[in-house]
């Protein structure tokens, strides 16, 4: 009954300390900073300047190029500036800061909480609506959604798997987003269905939710062609490749995507956002965001504008613990550890986690015993240790044959390692690499 | 907030699992077997293990301290797991300054001229144990006889092993079932009721240790399984060809060092192949090797240098047998 991946995986400690924190919205911060680029491709190109008077749910930038995405505003008031900012990741990025007034939001934006069940639009109503919207993954890679609901010529699609795994330990938003918007989130998914013109959407929900197995179960019903996966527990299951193979055992080909075995993947939360912008004409201004970690004083899940300081997050959940020593934006196996906590929530930041000093080092690296268990670990049927060691010599070209750009960086190999061998941080190198050099012999 | 952050790339949690917890498994996995030797062997036991663990651990501390000049990593548990093994392979009355150039082999020659942990082609523990067995014949063959314990060590009494009678009897002529009169009951050789190196007999507590081994997630199935089913499978077809003149196939698992081998020798990480695959092509070349030995070699026993022959073959394991890539195989759903 519970299905799962066949090959590789890890079982990492949960600690979703925050599965039964209630989601809580957060007051409006004086101040919102909001970078141009929260997703994959071109950033977008600001439309307003100093000084413009700007509602709730107002574009702010428009998407430039075929990858790249709207951004709104996620609040109402004056733009302050538009100027370079820290993000996320550390590098610096134009975005418009916005000085709060009030929060009054653009008319044609519905926020009440009536459920609206029935879909109404077209098909090519529904793509151009998430792509006005502003609409990204919200599972962390935030790839702009419409250009996902568009299937290429020569290409099929008869699958939509929504993805409610959340494998990374600590983070819960997809979990209580599940059981608090859970008939949003499948109205987003028999949306998205209708965009990609298929007849079935399954649901993959790892074990550790029973409650929202439960939840999504007994409201599918009501839906047709929606059905409930439980799966096991397993890292890294909330992968694409994992999550279908697991799901209905189809294998996407190396170097593929999900489309080549039929399949769209959408995150919980993209799911929840579609149906915002479709039923309510609502851009994506607002996500949820887990904030935690094992000495913080009040970890929960909160809902909050994009663009409001990581800091008001932290003091919201209590404050920052003094023995801090790594801030962690997303999960602690994929996330980015931040050098400060003055930057923006984007679209992409799914948790931030508060790590002690004692948890924020990495241990001494010793000589690898060649156990495999590496090897063992890799979903992907990798040789962790080689193509490390490959990239680690420069020898790019043989760590290209050994399929290094298969690796989807999930780091379970770097977890499971019994020497603590920063296997992930050379084998990034080296798949960076051979990207590179790959594109090079395409240009000569 | 005057919080210095650390920034590093992902992953931001490592397991619990070290170099140092595995090789603390595995001498909490050998301790039934030594427990065993102990009660059959008595003092000589102990002295034998002692005296192998602390010159491994001075070998190597020395080594590192004084010829390398750097930072001596004995901590990490490996030398100690070396010289735990090297006892399990020598008879229990093997006098002290023998156990201790056998260190010096394990560790200075076998393990430490090629890098240190994890560079080593070929089991320490098992290059010294042959090193000895062709330097020292007679010492290295002269087996205690398991008499429950007692304060003897050097004087102890000494007889053949089972595997010994049975390779000199057949030679002789004489047959198996005459020859099996000779040797304890099966159900004895179970317990460990034989002669032999010192912790090879007890096969009882060698599986106990192997059993935990597996639930712990230290060693997979892949390796003593393959050994263990091909010796079982070859001695078998031999034994059905005829009984005469072949022993049966639970003999073979019960005597000798297959058992210690299997589960703990085979198994060293360093010295075994990296994939599944890989495992069970090495497990089944050691259980070939081991019985060709056995059946027709010089040696009455061969699980020493069938894991050393399979040693050398590791490096060509690794790189040609390749875990089944994700995605290799298109498939169009």
């Amino acid at each position: 009954m519970f299905k799962t991946f066949p090959k590789g995986g890890i079982h990492p400690p949960e600690n979703k300390l925050t599965a039964d924190k209630p989601i809580v919205v957060l007051p409006v911060p004086p101040q919102v900073t909001v970078p141009v680029s929260q997703h994959i491709g071109a950033p977008a190109v600001p439309v307003v300047e100093k000084g413009t008077e700007v509602k709730a749910g107002q574009i702010i930038a428009e998407a430039k190029g075929f990858v790249s995405a709207n951004i709104h505003s996620p609040v109402s008031g004056k733009v302050n500036k538009i100027d370079t900012f820290v993000d996320t990741t550390g590098y610096k990025q134009t975005a418009v800061l916005i000085d709060v007034q009030g929060d009054e939001w653009v008319e044609t934006v519905d926020r009440s909480t009536t459920l609206v069940k029935e879909i109404t639009m077209t098909r090519e109503q529904i793509i151009e609506r998430c792509k006005e919207c502003g609409l990204v993954g919200l599972g962390g890679a935030t790839f702009p959604t419409h250009i996902k609901m568009t299937v290429p010529s020569g290409k099929k699609c008869d699958l939509v798997i929504i993805n409610g795994v959340e494998c990374e330990p600590y983070l819960t938003s997809d979990h209580r987003l599940m059981l608090e918007r859970g008939a949003e989130v499948l109205t987003g998914a028999a949306i998205i269905m209708k965009a990609l013109g298929v007849e079935r959407v399954i649901v993959g929900i790892e074990a550790n939710k029973p409650d929202a197995i439960k939840h999504l179960t007994d409201l599918a019903a009501g839906f047709q062609g929606i059905t409930i996966q439980p799966l096991k527990v397993k890292y890294p299951q909330g992968g694409e490749k994992q999550l279908i193979k697991a799901c209905t055992g189809r294998e996407v080909p190396s170097g593929g995507l999900p489309l080549d075995v039929g399949v769209v993947v959408q995150n919980v939360g993209t799911a929840y956002a579609v149906y915002e912008a479709v039923q309510k004409n609502k851009p994506l201004v607002e996500r949820v965001v887990t904030v935690t970690g094992k000495k913080v004083k009040e970890p929960g899940n909160f809902q909050v504008r994009i663009g409001t300081p990581v800091t008001s997050l932290i003091e919201a959940a209590g404050g920052m613990p003094d023995d801090t020593g790594k801030v962690v934006n997303g999960g602690p196996m994929m996330g980015k550890a931040l050098a400060m906590t003055d930057v923006p929530v984007t679209k992409g930041t799914s948790g931030i986690i508060l790590f002690p000093s004692e948890e924020s080092r990495r241990a001494v690296v010793q000589p690898c015993i060649r156990c495999g268990k590496c090897s063992s670990a890799c979903a992907m049927g990798l040789e962790p240790w080689l193509i490390s060691v490959l990239s680690e010599k420069a020898m790019f070209e043989k760590a290209e044959e050994e399929k290094i750009t298969d690796c989807m960086e999930c780091g379970a190999c770097a977890y499971t390692c019994p020497a603590k061998r920063p296997l992930l941080d050379y084998i990034r190198l080296g798949k960076s690499t051979v990207i590179r050099m790959a594109r090079e012999r395409i240009t000569k | 907030m005057n919080n210095i952050l650390n920034v590093s790339p992902s992953p931001h949690q490592q397991s619990i699992e070290t170099t140092r917890r595995l090789m603390f498994g595995v001498v909490i996995a050998l301790a039934p077997a030594l427990a065993a030797s102990v009660y059959f062997f008595g003092l000589g036991a102990i002295i034998v293990t002692l005296t192998s663990v602390l010159s491994c651990v001075a070998v190597e501390y020395l080594i590192q301290k004084f010829i390398l000049k750097k930072e001596p990593s004995i901590s990490d548990g490996s030398a100690v797991v070396t010289g735990l093994l090297l006892a399990f392979n020598v008879p229990s009355n093997l006098p002290v300054y023998i156990i201790v150039i056998g260190a010096v082999i394990s560790i200075g020659v076998a393990k430490m001229t090629f890098g240190g942990l994890g560079s080593n082609p070929f089991n320490p523990a098992l290059v010294g144990r042959v090193f000895l067995l062709v330097s020292f014949p007679v010492k290295m063959t002269s087996w205690p006889v398991p008499t429950g314990f007692k304060t003897g060590y050097l004087d102890a009494v000494t007889g053949a092993t089972p595997l010994g009678i049975m390779s000199e009897g057949i030679k002789n002529g004489e047959t198996v079932s005459a020859l099996m009169e000779k040797i304890p009951s099966h159900m004895q050789l179970f317990y460990g009721y034989m002669g032999g190196s010192m912790g090879e007999i007890a096969a009882a507590a060698l599986i106990i240790g192997g059993i935990y081994l597996i639930w712990k997630k230290i060693i997979t199935w892949h390796i003593p399984v393959s050994i263990l089913v091909t010796v079982a499978l070859f001695t078998g077809i031999l034994w059905l060809a005829d009984p005469t003149k072949f022993a049966d196939p639970l003999f073979h698992l019960l005597t000798g060092g297959i058992m210690l081998g299997a589960i703990f020798m085979a198994t060293d990480y360093v010295t075994s192949p990296m994939t599944h695959k890989g495992m069970i092509i090495y497990g089944v070349g050691i259980g070939v090797i081991t019985v060709l030995i056995r059946t027709w070699g010089a040696y009455p026993e061969g699980v020493s240098f069938a894991i050393l022959i399979m040693n050398a073959f590791v490096p060509l394991l690794n790189m040609y047998i390749k875990p089944k890539r994700f995605g290799k195989e298109v498939k169009h759903g």
